[in-house]
């Protein structure tokens, strides 16, 4: 890459003296002005005026085909702009100021520090939070209407499996899965092939159980995502990114456009879940706590399961590819496996997925689009990649934000702020909300030239010859 | 003063790679830079080139502070940089190589390539080869000629005999020499140290990122510490002499 | 004997589906050459320029009460290119600065562009769904779309010529401009070595930024050309996107001449394929060539010759 600067650039800023130094306010008042009217000042509001404007457009009404401008007129050259050119500017002062704050700011930090660290540190402080939060997550429901915890299955639970699937791509092994959704589109089509003579036109000459499908589909996900993923992988990582995209629209297309899938109409009737066994005779039906229990459950296996393999030899062996992949290969570390075998995992959770989602409600080709993969990246990065926790409390943070704003955002319109939200992530917190510490270590040791933080091949500058 | 590198710290993350350096260059000077695999050479070159930027302290060019020019601007102000590794463009022909050191100031082109295809009748001869073809030695002639299509007042030089021929090296200090009895100034880092001290006028040793050494080739030529250590020769030297590094 | 009877015409299609490929591929082209990662989001810079040199051309077009002709349609083509080629350039620009200027500044890893540039993309699509609604948008076309000559026995059209022509002459002018001139030469220096060209005096960044603005021109303009023979509309972008991407790594990704030679053979690839297969799974065909390619030559046709022209 270009200049790397061993130090970040940052724009130095003029020592100032510290706010309690007598005389300090008329000096501080100095500073400030100083601050806000430099040419870099006056370049953070322009930058802050263009983010009130975007701001403005993204809540604004929407627009018609039919008056390109429309809907800028309406949102900018309006009344209401007022309201985003005051965000602007107390952003702006909070940035321009902040060098002045900063001293103020890290005394109280180190006040804080203290005990909180202290607490933190202790070692059974992270189980204690665990079952806190699980405790927390089984009360939860009773205290949610019958629609809201509708969401907390359909949105925020299969969400948050599938975002642990996806992490262990993302986070643990630093590939990208852009066609993350049709893995969970072949469970879903499996469950409904397997389980009903009539949900879809293809169908299995016996109908099984659901719970006999996770298996099924388990495999079948996995095989898929190493029949894709061994051509891929050997290659640049990149590349793993846009053929995985391809993928995903294909499956979507294929659902789509073939009669054995009921085409565009979707599947009706896959029998719900249920337990025949020792006598006792349990279905789910439309009640959706039995599902939310039930996923919660499978959750924390999940999790419980990947933490093991995080720390297994397994996953050692992805941090020493994340970190330095030739060098993991010179040390007998066998890449390209790990990384299928990454890549196959995450597969099989999100078809593991697609079985428990079919089984409890009709679904139908449009459920599978490429936005449902970007949605889970997306909760991927914001929660923390690397990290199980980060991922789950991103599926809670962004999905129960979306259900919060139903009726104040459109629904279409979701997709604007969590492409702005991923941008803004990566910009300001690569490692997410809830970060992985080791994730965290490795980004900000790859931005000062040490290792690379994702298995994506170092990039070549130069052919032979150079170098 | 041309150059003056006033107690610079430089760091790749957390590593500390130059620990207070010191170090003058004046016109018209060859002054060489030896030191261990892993001493801060190239680092020290790279940030006098501006491709790092000094955690602490303060390059100088002409007695000015460098730290707000970028540095693609620094080839404008006289200084060339030949890096390690040479670094040829591998897809450009040894023409476009060339060209591209005139990159800045295309007015003298004709007459500086005639220069360089004189300094390195070789380069002449494959003028349309891709520089991506050429032997290690011809790559490295091509690196040097590339630097001085550029007109510099100061060149620096990274290890520009690594892994060449006897005799190509003999050619390359040569027009080393040649170069700087035209007016320029030369920062020479090199492994060679014996080589180098013959043509250099001052030298410093670099060690862990700290000079340890400096003065005239002359007197570091005489010193036993850097015969034992650079130049491959047995001498007794008393252990309480010997900086760490060097007693090792 | 059918697709002997058809192979004209089902080349002259593929040509001029070709061609916007080919246009579009250059911009993943050269942005790889320069900072050696694919820009997801360049799909979304084509949708822009779709958008805007539609709304342009269609303002203009809607004055006339027939059909325009002769100077009249010659200036509508060319308002529209340029106007898309600008909110391209306009477009790209603004993702160069927001998405991948601030990771660049911190060295960040390469996980982190992709991640940014699909925040970008998801940003782009969805604002213009809700600025222009999620439907087709179409113009009329601002010439009569005439039977200009044969080939054989297939119809080429003015429209098909129209697209065929202008791309002809982008693909033209950016292969003199990377080889021949000045801006050219630093771009081939940064692609090949982004240190040493510093060295020379190359302002990387600035080259980075041009790189981007050049190949949303590009994406623009051949937004504006699929946008008045098909249509526009805010998810526009992802399949001709992925198209061009397969025919940049066909003819060697960072490599200008493979970009257009591989947006060509794919044109045809795809309209022969079409033919044989059925029309729906059409869009198959383009990712199947990919994944075969990256089987069988990940290099492309021509190489990744980095930074080169040819
Ligand atoms: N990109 C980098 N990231 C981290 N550490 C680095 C980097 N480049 C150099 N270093 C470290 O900085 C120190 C100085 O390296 P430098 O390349 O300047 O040495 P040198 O004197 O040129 O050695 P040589 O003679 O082998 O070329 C070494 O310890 C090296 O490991
Ligand atoms: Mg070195």
């Amino acid at each position: 890459m270009s200049t790397t600067s061993a130090t970040p650039a940052t724009p130095s800023v003029a020592p100032t003296p510290p706010p309690s130094q007598p005389g300090g306010a008329a000096a501080l008042g100095r500073a400030a002005a100083a601050a806000l009217f430099s040419l870099a000042g006056l370049r953070q509001l322009g930058v802050c005026v263009l983010i009130g404007l975007t701001l403005a457009l993204m809540t604004g009404p929407n627009g018609k085909a039919a008056e390109p401008l429309g809907a800028v007129r309406h949102a900018i050259l309006a009344p209401r702009i007022v309201t985003y050119l005051i965000i602007a500017a107390v952003l702006w002062l909070l940035i321009a100021l902040w060098p002045l704050a900063r001293p103020l700011w890290s005394m109280g930090q180190a006040a804080a520090r203290g005990p909180v660290t202290a607490v933190a540190q202790q070692r059974f402080a992270p189980l204690g939070l665990n079952l806190a939060l699980l405790i927390v997550a089984i009360i939860m429901p009773m205290f949610f209407s019958n629609a809201a915890v509708t969401w907390m299955v359909d949105g925020v639970g299969i969400y948050a499996l599938l975002a642990l699937g996806l992490n262990v791509v993302i986070g643990y092994a630093g590939m990208l899965d852009l066609g993350y959704i049709a893995f969970f589109a072949i469970g879903a089509y499996t469950t409904a092939y397997f389980t009903s003579k009539t949900a879809i036109s293809a169908h299995f000459p016996v109908s099984l159980n659901p719970f006999f499908v996770f298996p099924i589909a388990f495999v079948l996900a996995a095989v898929a995502g190493v029949l894709l993923g061994a051509p891929t992988l050997r290659l640049r990582g990149d590349y793993l990114a846009i053929v995985t995209l391809g993928f995903g629209e294909i499956i979507q297309l294929i659902a789509n456009n073939s009669h054995w899938t009921n085409g565009p109409r979707g599947a009706f009737g896959v029998p719900h879940l249920s337990i025949h066994l020792l006598g006792i005779n349990y279905s789910w039906k439309l009640d959706p706590k039995p599902y939310y229990y039930l996923l919660l459950a499978i959750i924390v296996l999940v999790m419980i399961a990947f933490g093991r393999l995080e720390r297994s030899r397994i996953g050692r062996a992805w941090a020493a590819i994340r970190e330095d992949e030739i060098a993991a290969e010179a040390t007998g570390v066998p890449t390209l496996r790990l990384k299928l075998l990454a890549f196959a995992i995450g597969a099989s959770v999100s078809g593991f997925a697609g079985v428990l989602f079919a089984s409890k409600q009709f679904f139908n080709p449009q459920i599978f689009s490429l936005q449902a993969s970007f949605l889970v990246v997306t909760i991927v990065i914001f929660g923390g990649m690397g990290n199980r926790l980060g991922v789950v409390v991103g599926s809670v943070v962004l999905q129960g934000l979306a259900f919060y704003l139903r009726d104040k955002v459109p629904a279409t319109d979701r997709f604007i702020y969590f492409g702005a939200v991923v941008i803004v992530m990566m910009i300001f917190r690569p490692q997410g909300i809830v970060p992985s510490r080791r994730r965290k270590r490795e980004i900000s040791l790859a931005e000062h030239g040490v290792g690379h933080a994702d298995s994506l091949g170092s990039a070549p500058t130069s052919e032979s010859g150079a170098r | 003063m041309l150059l003056e590198l006033a107690d610079v710290e430089v760091a790749y993350g957390a590593v500390t790679a130059l620990r207070g350096i010191r170090l003058t260059v004046d016109a018209g000077e060859i002054v060489t830079l030896l030191g261990a695999n892993g001493a801060g050479k190239t680092t020290t070159l790279r940030t006098i080139s501006g491709l790092l930027r000094p955690r602490a302290g303060q390059v100088l060019l002409d007695g000015e502070p460098l730290s707000k020019i970028p540095a693609h601007q620094l080839v404008r102000r006289g200084v060339a940089h030949s890096p390690e590794g040479r670094r040829i463009f591998p897809a450009m022909s040894v023409r476009e190589n060339l060209l591209m050191g005139a990159f800045h100031d295309r007015k003298h082109v004709a007459r500086d390539l005639e220069h360089v295809f004189g300094l390195f009748p070789r380069l002449q001869e494959r003028v349309s080869q891709a520089g991506g073809t050429l032997s290690g030695g011809e790559q490295q002639m091509l690196a040097i000629g590339r630097a001085l299509m550029s007109r510099p007042r100061l060149l620096l030089l990274d290890e520009p005999s690594m892994g060449l021929a006897p005799l190509v090296v003999r050619t390359i200090f040569d027009v080393i020499a040649q170069i700087n009895a035209e007016g320029v100034a030369v920062l020479l880092v090199e492994q060679n140290a014996a080589q180098a001290l013959k043509i250099a006028n001052r030298g410093y040793v670099l060690e862990t990122g700290q000079v340890v050494l400096d003065g005239p080739s002359g007197d570091l030529l005489a010193d036993d510490r850097v015969r034992q250590a650079y130049l491959g020769e047995d001498v007794a030297v008393p252990e309480h002499d010997l900086p760490h590094q060097l007693a090792k | 004997m059918g697709f002997v009877h058809q192979f004209w015409q089902l080349t002259i299609d593929g040509l001029m589906s070709g061609s916007l490929y080919a246009v579009i591929a250059l911009g993943y082209t050269l942005v790889y050459g320069v900072l050696q990662l694919i820009n997801f989001a360049h799909s979304e810079v084509f949708m822009l320029g779709a958008f805007g040199g539609l709304f342009a051309a269609r303002e203009l077009v809607n004055n006339f009460s027939d059909t325009p002709s002769g100077m009249a349609s010659v200036g509508i083509v060319l308002v529209g290119l340029a106007v898309g080629a600008l909110c391209g350039a306009a477009a790209a620009f603004t993702l160069e600065r927001v998405a991948y200027r601030p990771l660049r500044k911190r060295n960040a890893p390469r996980l982190a562009y992709l991640i940014s540039a699909i925040g970008a993309s998801l940003f782009a699509v969805n604002m213009a769904g809700k600025l222009w609604e999620r439907q087709n948008v179409t113009m009329e076309l601002p010439f009569t779309n005439g039977t200009v000559f044969h080939v054989f026995s297939a119809e080429v059209n003015t429209k098909t010529l129209v697209i065929i022509l202008v791309a002809a002459v982008m693909l033209v002018l950016l292969d003199t401009l990377v080889a021949r001139t000045r801006l050219g030469q630093s771009i081939r220096a940064v692609a090949q070595d982004a240190d040493t060209a510093t060295l020379m005096g190359v302002n990387v960044e600035r080259v980075i930024l041009l790189t981007f603005i050049i190949g949303g021109l590009l994406a623009g303009a051949g937004g504006f050309l699929y946008a008045m023979t098909f249509s526009a509309s805010n998810n526009m972008g992802f399949i001709p996107g992925v198209k061009a991407f397969t025919a940049a790594v066909l003819g060697g990704i960072g490599n200008v001449r493979g970009a257009m030679l591989g947006g060509i053979v794919l044109g045809l690839v795809e309209s022969y394929g079409g033919y044989v297969f059925q029309a729906s799974y059409k869009d198959v065909i383009a990712f199947l060539v990919l994944v075969l390619i990256l089987m069988v030559r990940p290099t492309g046709l021509l190489g990744e010759r980095l930074g080169r022209a040819a």
